[in-house]
This record gives C-alpha cells, structure tokens and sequence, in this order.
C-alpha cells in the first residue's frame, strides 16, 4: 500500500476538524481528513439531532473559511437572551442592542452545518479518507504515520487529534484526560409552535437541569432538556402528545400550542477535559481536548477558538517555510487555548451546580446575583462580549480577517 | 549520480552527521536560541524579498524559481526554509561538518538543497551570481569584515537582492549579547562571539555601497522578554538586519 505525505492530517471529520481542514486547505496546505463515517452520511438529519449555537466570533470564523454562506439561509440569528431561574421572576434579559455587533449569535441545525461541510469538502482539494478508523499510529521525529483499517497509510507532519469526546488518536498519542459524568441527560428536539419566537432564546434553570429553549428558522425551536438520568428514560418514552405536555409545563403557554418534531436524541453528560492538547506531532482541537456541559451553548464554539488559533499558528510558520507540527508551534498553541477552555469548563460546571437543584438559600442567593448583573449594565456587556467569542487574545479569523 | 555517491558514503559518517543534525535541529537543544530567533528572522528576509521581487508573501511557495545562497548556512536553519518556500537554495559554509550535516539532515526531508563547502570568496572567484545572497549570523564572525562584504556583494545578481543579520557593536550589545545572552541566560556558550568582532551598520553598509548596493533598509530585531518574542523594531543597537539590492 501506498503512502500519501500531507503537511496536516485531521482525524476525525466532524464539524471543528473540517473546519480545520479546509481553512488550511484554502492557504494551499495538503490536507487530509480521516473519517470512520462518511461525510455524506454524517449530513443525513436522523445523525445528530442537536442544534449549535454560533457566537458572534464563530460566525465570523465559519465566514472566513467560505462556510457561512452555505449555512446562511438555515441559521436563525439571536436577538435577545432571557434567563429564568425556575418559577421565580427574576431573570437576566440580554438585548443584542447593548453591544451593537449584530445578533447575539445564530442557531443553526447540525445537520444542515454538517451537510455544509460536506458540500464544501467535496469542492476542496481536502482528501477524504472515509469509512475507515485509524488503527495506528506513529509518532516520529519529523513527522507522524496513521496506520488505517483498511490498509492504507497517511504520513503528515502534524496529525490533529479532531475525534471528539473518545478520541482514539488521543489515546495513541498517549494523552491523558480528566473526566467526570452529569447525573443528567441532555434530551433533544426540534419543536413548531404557533406563536414566533422573535428570536429569543430562552435559557430555565430547573431542579433538574438546565432547559433551553433555543429559536430556529420557519418559527421552530430546539429543545435542549436537562433532566435527571433516572426521569429521563421515562420522558423519552413518552408519546408525542405526553411529550409536548411535559414541554409546554415546563416552559409555558408563550409560543402556543407546539407540536414535537419525528425525533427525539438523548445524550448523556460529561466532561471531558485533556491533561495536554499536544503530544509530539499531534494536537488535539474541540472535544478532543475539552468536553464541556452544555448549559451555555459553547462547546462548539470552543472548538471553533481552538482551530481558529491553530490554523494560524500552523499557516504562520509554513508560510515561513517552518515545520507546523514542531515543539514550538504546539507549545504556542496549548499556551494560547488551555487557559481559555478551562475556563470555560469551570464556568459551565459551576452554573449547572448552582442552578440544577432547589435548596432555597442557595437559588436565593443566586437570584440575587442575576439580578444585580442584570443592574450593571458594563458588566452585563462584558458578559455578553465573552459568550460572543469577542474577548481575549484573538486570532485573525476569529477578528473577520483572512487567515 | 546517486549509484556512485552510495560507494563514497561511510555509513558511520552519516550516522554521527546524523547525530549532530539532531543537534542542530532540535528546538530544545544547545541550538534553541536560534530557533527561537528563526521565525523573526525569516519574516524579515520573506518580506522583504517578496515585496522585492513582487511576490505574494501569503503563498507557501513565495521563492518559487528563485536562486538563493545561504552564506555560512551551519546545519541549514536557513537553507531548509528558504528551500521549502519554494527557492533553489545553495548553502555554503567553511566547516566541512556543518555541510556534512546539513546535507544528512536535507536528504532525511527530502529537501533538494546543493551544500557545498567552501568561503565566500571562493565561490565569488567563480563568477557565479544568485538572486539574493543571505548571510545570517556570519558577519560577525569573519576574519577580514570587508573582503566577506566584496565577496557577497559580488555574487549578489543585478537586480538582486542580499540580507545580512549580525550584533552591532554598542555598549548594550556588550550588555545583552555578551553578558546577558552568554553568562547570565546562557543562550549561548561562552566565548560564542567577541563584541570586538561585532559590525556597526555603518560599516556594514560603507562595505556594501561600495559594491554598489543600495540599502534600502536597516531594522532592528529585538526581544521582548514580557512574551518571550522577537519583533521586528526601530531599535538596532543590538541585534539588526540590514536588507539591499543591486
């Protein structure tokens, strides 16, 4: 079998490594992706149920790999955020007009972002190695060979761990993770109502869990649900009128009368967090890296920073004739994006421990704290600019520049 | 070609060359601070060569057909980038080692780069002429300042293009790149450079004009020890580049 060379090999051809791919494919870089699906499967809508949410600076980052304007016309673009605390009244209300950069964010299906990618991959120079896994690999001085189920082999001089929570090539590389499990399910579902959304997003906090409430095109929404692990069985199978009944008590009559889309997805949740993001010749990007609750609609997003950083970093040095995949290249990278996702773990972690339960102190105590956020109008903002992906050290295409 | 270098090549040869291109190349090693410096100093030269000869600078092959001589190329720091960004690459270097090495180090990447060993002068005797001439951290260590000058200025091409990146000789050269980067850092092993040896600008510059080559810039390249980065600045008392054409 032959052995094709390539400055960059993806594992994993979801949507952060195929963003990966083909922002560095678009500055002239050998690219392959290795896929144990097929991508044109993975674009079918009974593959992922989920929705993303796209901040501001993730937008801009899909924009500038030619993406955004495939995803356009499915993306439902976020106007205002409201945040509940259970039945009480008070709440946190963030108005994309206080920060005056366009809309909050869009929410987009995975589906139609991953068939998205799909086209664009087709239309790339990425070479595609698809329904096979990696077998193998090894790591050498100046580069890195992935061995595949099928025989064949992929020499790169930087492999890039992009296969998710469970990634294999992490475990290759001899990565270690910290991880830990929610006592939660996350249910998942398409919902039509009657009444428009106006573009907010609605985020409860119940007893159980976060519930979101999260708007999408033709006057639907998607239902992120948070529930208990021992209820969530049950609510799953409910029939679809019990289903909406559960829905419409939990979040109220404000849409109309709702009716449940054909499927519903249950993930369980974790953590997943890499002790490094680099090994020799391998980095690892998104959930390979980081696995994060998803109660503030960043894991995406994450992912997106992580390849927006690395894409730079790795372009900058080959188009000084540099070695991509070398200590220093991945040393910058690890420094650049560590800090920011343990951050963003620790922050989502500690919002599902404060708000998923009902101890009166604590939600008292918590409800004062939204409300005097919801009083400072500069913190506020500063809020909304972070969950916007505007804040910090940012790379070019995370800034609207070319890469 | 190949048939008859495989009878010349000592198979332990290229396995202690091997060793000390190990050296060379890597980035954690007795060489780190030169890999440190690398990028700074390849932004500088690419740029300016590409606005030079016209060049997309974004491309990853900016140098393609261009003829480059890396002057006292070592173990091909230079060499190898300048040869993946496209360009026809000679190094040279007085030290049969450091060639030995870089060649080793070249066929393992499967890089064309034709090393040869020999002096400036040497290959100026030939005639022969490239599109830029590049000498990194040479300078500094010549015997004769003016004949390295003549020599490089006349293998530079009409029309072309030479880069030379050396320490000034200032107090705070004394400062940094003796006392700061030899006994108190330990950048470098000491008695790596004598401040005596080290080349004002001026004379730089005085040596060039007279080969007629206009200097078209002169630049600084500083380290910021608040990142850990070198940058490109205004400041050339200690480290700068200077950048001329024919």
């Amino acid at each position: 079998m032959t052995t094709e060379r390539f400055d960059i090999a993806v594992v994993g051809g979801g949507m952060v490594g195929l963003t990966l791919a083909l922002g560095l494919e678009g500055v002239g870089a050998r690219v392959a992706v290795i896929e144990r699906a097929s991508l044109t499967d993975m674009a079918e809508a009974s593959f992922d149920g989920r929705g993303s949410a796209i901040a501001a600076g993730s937008q801009r980052i899909l924009d500038g790999i030619g993406l955004w304007e495939l995803l356009q016309a499915d993306a439902e673009p976020i106007l205002d955020i409201r945040v509940a605390d259970g039945a009480s009244q008070l709440f946190l209300h963030y108005d994309h007009r206080e920060v005056g950069e366009g809309p909050l964010g869009w929410i987009v299906e995975n589906a139609h972002i991953r068939r998205a990618f799909a086209q664009a991959v087709a239309l790339s120079d990425v070479i595609v190695f698809e329904n096979t896994a990696l077998a193998d690999a090894r790591f050498e001085a100046r580069s890195t060979t992935l061995e595949l189920v099928d025989g064949r082999t992929v020499d790169a001089t930087l492999a890039i761990a992009a296969d998710g929570r469970q990634s294999a090539l992490r475990k290759l590389a001899g990565i270690e993770a910290v991880r830990w499990s929610y006592p939660q399910t996350g249910i998942v579902c398409a919902v039509t109502h009657e009444a428009p959304h106006h573009g907010i997003a609605h985020e409860h906090f119940l007893p159980s869990g976060p519930f979101a409430i999260l708007p999408m095109t033709r006057n639907r929404s998607s239902i992120v649900w948070t529930e208990r692990n021992d209820l969530a069985p049950a609510i799953l199978e409910l029939d679809d009128d019990d289903f909406s009944a559960e829905l419409k008590r939990r979040f109220g009559g404000f849409l109309g009368d709702v009716r449940v889309g054909p499927q519903r997805w249950a993930y369980p949740l974790s953590v997943v967090h890499a002790r490094d993001y680099v090994a020799p010749r391998v980095a690892a990007v998104g959930d390979a890296a980081h696995a994060i609750h998803p109660i503030a609609g960043q894991g995406f997003n994450l992912g997106l920073r992580d390849v927006a950083a690395l894409a730079e970093i790795i372009v900058d040095r080959l188009r000084l004739g540099l070695d991509p995949g070398d200590t220093e290249a991945l040393m910058r990278y690890q420094k650049w994006r560590k800090p920011d996702n343990m951050m963003m773990i620790a922050a989502t972690d500690s919002l599902n421990r404060l708000f998923s339960n009902d101890i009166a102190p604590v939600r008292m105590a918590r409800d004062t704290g939204l409300a005097l956020v919801n009083q400072l109008p500069p913190l506020k903002r500063v809020l909304m600019r972070h969950a916007m992906g505007l804040v910090g050290d940012l790379p070019r295409l995370t800034r609207g520049e070319p890469l | 070609m190949a048939a008859e270098n495989a009878t010349t090549i000592d198979p332990e040869d290229v396995a202690r060359f091997s060793a000390i291109a190990d050296e060379w190349w890597d980035p954690d090693g007795k060489f780190k601070p030169l890999h440190r410096f690398n990028p700074i100093r390849l932004h500088y030269i690419r740029d300016r060569i590409c606005t030079h000869f016209g060049r997309d600078k974004q491309s990853l092959r900016p140098f393609a057909g261009l003829r480059l001589l890396d002057v006292g190329c070592g173990g091909g720091l230079i060499s190898e980038p300048l040869a993946r960004m496209g360009a026809d690459v000679t190094g040279i270097d007085a030290s049969e080692r450091n060639i030995r090495t870089a060649q080793v180090h070249a066929k393992q990447g499967s890089l064309d780069i034709s090393y040869r060993s020999t002096t400036v002068e040497e290959i100026a005797a030939t005639g022969e002429s490239y599109d830029a001439v590049i000498s990194l951290e040479v300078v500094e260590h010549v015997a004769d300042v003016d004949l390295f000058l003549d020599g490089c200025a006349a293998l530079t091409a009409d029309n072309g293009a030479i880069a030379l990146a050396t320490l000034n000789r200032t107090p705070k050269s004394f400062a940094l790149g003796i006392v700061g980067a030899e006994y108190i850092m330990r950048w470098l092993p000491r008695g790596t450079h004598k401040w005596k040896k080290f080349v004002r600008p001026s004379e730089l510059a005085r040596g060039l004009r007279r080969n007629g080559i206009t200097v078209e810039d002169i630049s600084g390249l500083t380290f910021n020890p608040l990142n850990s980065e070198w940058q490109v600045s205004g400041d050339v008392s200690v480290n700068y580049v200077l950048f001329g054409t024919r």
